[in-house]
C-alpha cells in the first residue's frame, strides 16, 4: 500500500491569470469559492457535464490536519459517478467491528457487515486531504481531456457585489487584487464563510459547551481495525468520552472529550497530549503525534441557502457536530444536488426556479442532520441530572439487553436524505418497497454485469423493470436516458426485485441526474412520465 | 391504542409490595438508577409510541401540578 503522507501543499499553486490583466472583469458562467471537499465535488461535476467552472481558493492545497476521516456510502457512490470512487475505497480503511465501553467494561460490540449487493461499504476511513487530492487529480485529468475547469490557488475572495444578471467579486492575490464576474456563484467557503459575512447573512443555531482534543498518532502497534468508543473512559485525564479509530498509513484518530472550562494552549502542549495518549494506549506503545487540535462544535444553518445568484453549500450553509460524520458527507450531497441543477439552468434548459429546489431539499437535509447530530451530542454530554441518569441506565442495561443497545447514541452514521413530499418529488403509484420511494436515492443492486448505480450516469433516466418504456414525444428539451432491465436476465441475486418491485410484477421509475427517484409507477402513460419530468426541472407542471 | 388508566394490575397490593421490595435497602441514588432502568424496560415492552407519549404527558402533568 502507498505509505506517502497526505499531500499538503501546492496542489494548486498560485499562478498569474490573464483575467488579472483584463480591462473589464472577465465573465464566468459559474464560479465556485472554496476548494474544500464540497467545492471540488461540485466543480468536477459541473465540468464533467460540460459547464465551464472556475474554482477560487485562498490556500494552495488541502491544508493541515486529517479533519474528516469517515466517508459514507452515499459519498462513495457519488464519487463513483465522478470516477474517483475506486481510488477512495482502495486507499481507505474499511472497518466493521465497533466496541462500546463504559469505564473498564465492554458494554457491547457490533459488526456492521457490508450490506449484500452494494458495490460500496457503509463507509471508509480516509484522511480528508487524500479525498481532496484525489478530486484535484480527477480535475486535472478532466482538464487534460478538455473539460472546462480551472482551479486558482492563492485567490482570496474579499468582496462581493450581487447584481441582477451576475455577481461581481473582488479577488486578492499575491499580484494584487482583480475582479471577476459570475453568472452564478457557489459559496463553498467553509464554516467561517467570508461570503456569508460579506452579505450580512445570519447563521443561527446552538453552540455546545464542550471541547474535544484530537490526537492523530502513527503507530505500528497491533490494535485491531475497529472503532472503540468509551463512555467515562478509565484512563487518566481522558475526560468524559474517548474514541480510537483507524485511518490509512498506520494512523489512528484519538479523541478525548475535555469539557468546557479548559486552557486550550495548555491542553495542546505535546507533553500533556502524550501523557493522555500514554494512559490510553499503555506506556510501552511507541507512536508519533501526527496532528493535534482542539475543536468545539456548533449546530447551525443559514435560513436560506439561495440568495439570488449566490448559492451556499457545505459548511458555509450548515454546521453539525462531528458525531455521525455528517459534515463533509452532507456537504457532498449538497454538491451532488446542486451540480445538475446549475448545469441545466446555465444552459437555459430549466428555469431559475429549479435552484430554489436546491435550497428546499438541502435545507430539509440540513434540518435532519442537525437533529441527528444534536441528539447524539445530548447523549454524549448529558446536560441535566435526568439525562445522566438515563444515559447510565441505558449503558448499564445494554450489557445484557439488546433493546437498550439501540438507545446508545455515539453518533448515527450519515445516511442520505429522502426528499419526501418536496417540490420536485413526483407520484408513487407502485406500492413498491419504501427504500426506493420517490425522493429516495436509488439503492444499488448487482446486475448480471456490474451494478445498477453504474447505469444511472448522471442524466435523467427512465428505468423499466419487466416493463416497456412508452414512446415519449413531449419531452421538455432535456437529455433523457432509457434503461430497460428484466429480472429474468439482469437480476442474478434477486436484489433488483426486492429493492425495486417488492410484490409488484413490473415497474417504471423516473430517476434524476443525482440518482434520486422522482416518481414510480406500475404502468405509466407518456403524459404521466413527461409531466413528472417537467415538474422535476421546475417547469410549471 | 390509548393509555390504560383504569385498574389493570391483578392483585394491586401484591404488586405494590414487590415494587417496594425491589428498592429495599437502596440509597437514594441507587433507587433513582433502578427507576430509570425500570422506565426503559417497561417502555421497550410497551413499544407503542402513542401510548408512551401519553404516559409521559400524564407523568409530566403530575410534576407541573396541573392534574
Ligand atoms: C475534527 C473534525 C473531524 C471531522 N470528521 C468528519 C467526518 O468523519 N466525516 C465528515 O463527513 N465530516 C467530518 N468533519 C467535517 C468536515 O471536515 C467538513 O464538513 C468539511 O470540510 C466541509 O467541507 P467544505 O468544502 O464545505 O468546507 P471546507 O473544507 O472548510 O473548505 C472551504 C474552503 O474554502 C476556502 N476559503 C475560505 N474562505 C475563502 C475565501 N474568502 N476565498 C477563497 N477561498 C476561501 C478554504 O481555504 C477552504 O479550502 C470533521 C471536521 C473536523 C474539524
Amino acid at each position: 500500500m502507498d505509505k506517502s503522507p497526505p499531500p499538503i501543499d501546492a496542489l494548486y499553486p498560485y499562478a498569474h491569470s490573464a483575467d488579472q490583466d483584463a480591462a473589464r472583469p472577465a465573465h464566468h458562467p459559474v464560479i465556485v469559492v472554496g476548494a474544500g471537499p464540497v467545492g471540488l465535488v461540485l466543480a468536477l461535476d459541473l465540468a464533467q457535464r460540460g459547464t465551464p467552472v472556475l474554482v477560487l481558493d485562498d490556500q494552495q492545497g488541502p491544508g493541515e490536519g486529517s479533519r474528516a476521516i469517515c466517508f459514507a456510502k452515499r459519498t462513495l457512490e457519488i464519487a463513483d459517478r465522478q470516477g474517483v470512487g475506486r481510488r477512495l475505497v482502495e486507499k481507505g480503511v474499511v472497518w466493521s467491528v465497533g466496541k462500546v465501553f463504559h469505564g473498564h467494561d465492554k458494554v457491547f460490540e457490533f459488526n456492521l457487515l457490508p450490506q449484500e449487493g452494494h458495490r460500496n461499504p457503509a463507509f471508509i476511513n480516509l484522511q480528508q486531504p487524500y479525498f481532496e487530492s484525489y478530486l484535484v487529480e480527477a480535475i486535472r485529468a478532466a482538464q487534460a481531456d478538455g473539460a472546462p475547469i480551472e482551479i486558482r490557488g492563492g485567490n482570496t475572495v474579499t468582496g462581493i457585489e450581487p447584481r441582477a444578471d451576475n455577481v461581481l467579486v473582488t479577488v486578492e492575490t499575491p499580484d494584487g487584487p482583480y475582479r471577476l464576474e459570475a453568472a452564478w456563484l457557489a459559496a463553498c467557503d467553509g464554516a467561517r464563510s467570508a461570503l456569508r459575512g460579506m452579505l450580512g447573512l445570519g447563521f443561527e443555531g446552538r453552540v455546545f459547551e464542550d471541547n474535544f482534543l484530537i490526537a492523530d498518532v502513527r503507530m505500528t502497534a497491533d490494535f485491531p481495525t475497529e472503532r472503540w468508543f468509551w463512555f467515562d473512559p478509565p484512563f487518566d485525564g481522558a475526560g468524559q468520552s474517548a474514541l480510537l479509530h483507524k485511518q490509512p498509513d498506520d494512523v489512528w484518530r484519538i479523541d478525548f472529550q475535555l469539557g468546557w472550562d479548559i486552557d486550550r494552549a495548555a491542553e495542546l502542549d505535546p507533553a500533556k497530549v502524550r501523557a493522555r495518549v500514554d494512559a490510553m494506549l499503555g506506556a510501552d506503545v511507541s507512536y508519533d503525534l501526527v496532528w493535534t487540535s482542539i475543536y468545539t462544535f456548533q449546530c447551525r444553518r443559514m435560513a436560506e441557502f439561495r440568495h439570488g445568484r449566490v448559492l451556499f453549500a457545505g459548511d458555509a450553509a450548515h454546521l453539525v457536530s462531528p458525531f455521525g460524520a455528517r459534515g463533509a458527507n452532507s456537504g457532498i450531497q449538497d454538491a451532488d444536488n446542486l451540480a445538475w441543477k446549475l448545469d441545466l439552468v446555465t444552459r437555459g434548459l430549466a428555469p431559475e426556479a429549479l435552484l430554489d429546489s436546491y435550497a428546499e431539499e438541502r435545507g430539509a437535509a440540513a434540518d435532519e442532520n442537525i437533529l441527528n447530530s444534536t441528539r447524539a451530542t445530548d447523549f454524549l454530554t448529558p446536560k441535566s441530572p435526568a439525562a445522566s441518569l438515563f444515559r447510565d441506565a441505558v449503558l448499564d442495561l445494554a450489557r445484557r439487553h439488546p433493546f437498550a443497545r439501540v438507545l446508545i447514541n455515539s453518533g448515527r452514521l450519515s445516511l442520505p436524505s429522502v426528499y419526501d413530499g418536496l417540490s420536485l418529488t413526483g407520484p408513487d403509484e407502485l406500492n413498491g418497497p419504501p427504500e426506493t420511494r420517490p425522493g429516495a436515492p436509488a439503492v444499488d443492486a448487482p446486475l448480471a454485469q456490474g451494478f445498477l448505480l453504474d447505469r444511472l450516469k448522471g442524466r435523467f433516466t427512465v428505468l423499466a423493470i419487466d416493463a416497456q418504456i412508452p414512446d415519449l414525444t413531449q419531452l421538455p428539451g432535456i437529455p433523457l436516458e432509457r434503461l430497460t432491465l428484466t429480472t429474468s436476465r439482469d437480476d442474478p441475486t434477486g436484489a433488483l426485485r426486492a429493492r425495486y418491485l417488492g410484490g409488484a410484477p413490473a415497474a417504471l421509475y423516473l430517476v434524476r441526474p443525482d440518482q434520486h427517484v422522482v416518481a414510480r409507477w406500475r404502468d405509466a402513460t407518456p403524459g404521466m412520465i413527461e409531466s413528472a419530468l417537467s415538474a422535476a426541472i421546475a417547469k410549471g407542471a | 391504542m390509548a393509555l390504560t388508566d383504569t385498574p389493570n394490575i391483578p392483585d394491586p397490593d401484591g404488586f405494590y409490595d414487590e415494587l417496594l421490595a425491589a428498592h429495599a435497602g437502596l440509597s437514594a441514588g441507587q433507587t433513582h438508577a433502578l427507576n430509570a432502568r425500570l422506565v426503559l424496560i417497561l417502555a421497550n415492552h410497551i413499544g407503542d409510541r402513542d401510548v408512551l407519549r401519553a404516559a409521559l404527558a400524564t407523568a409530566r402533568a403530575g410534576a407541573e401540578g396541573t392534574r
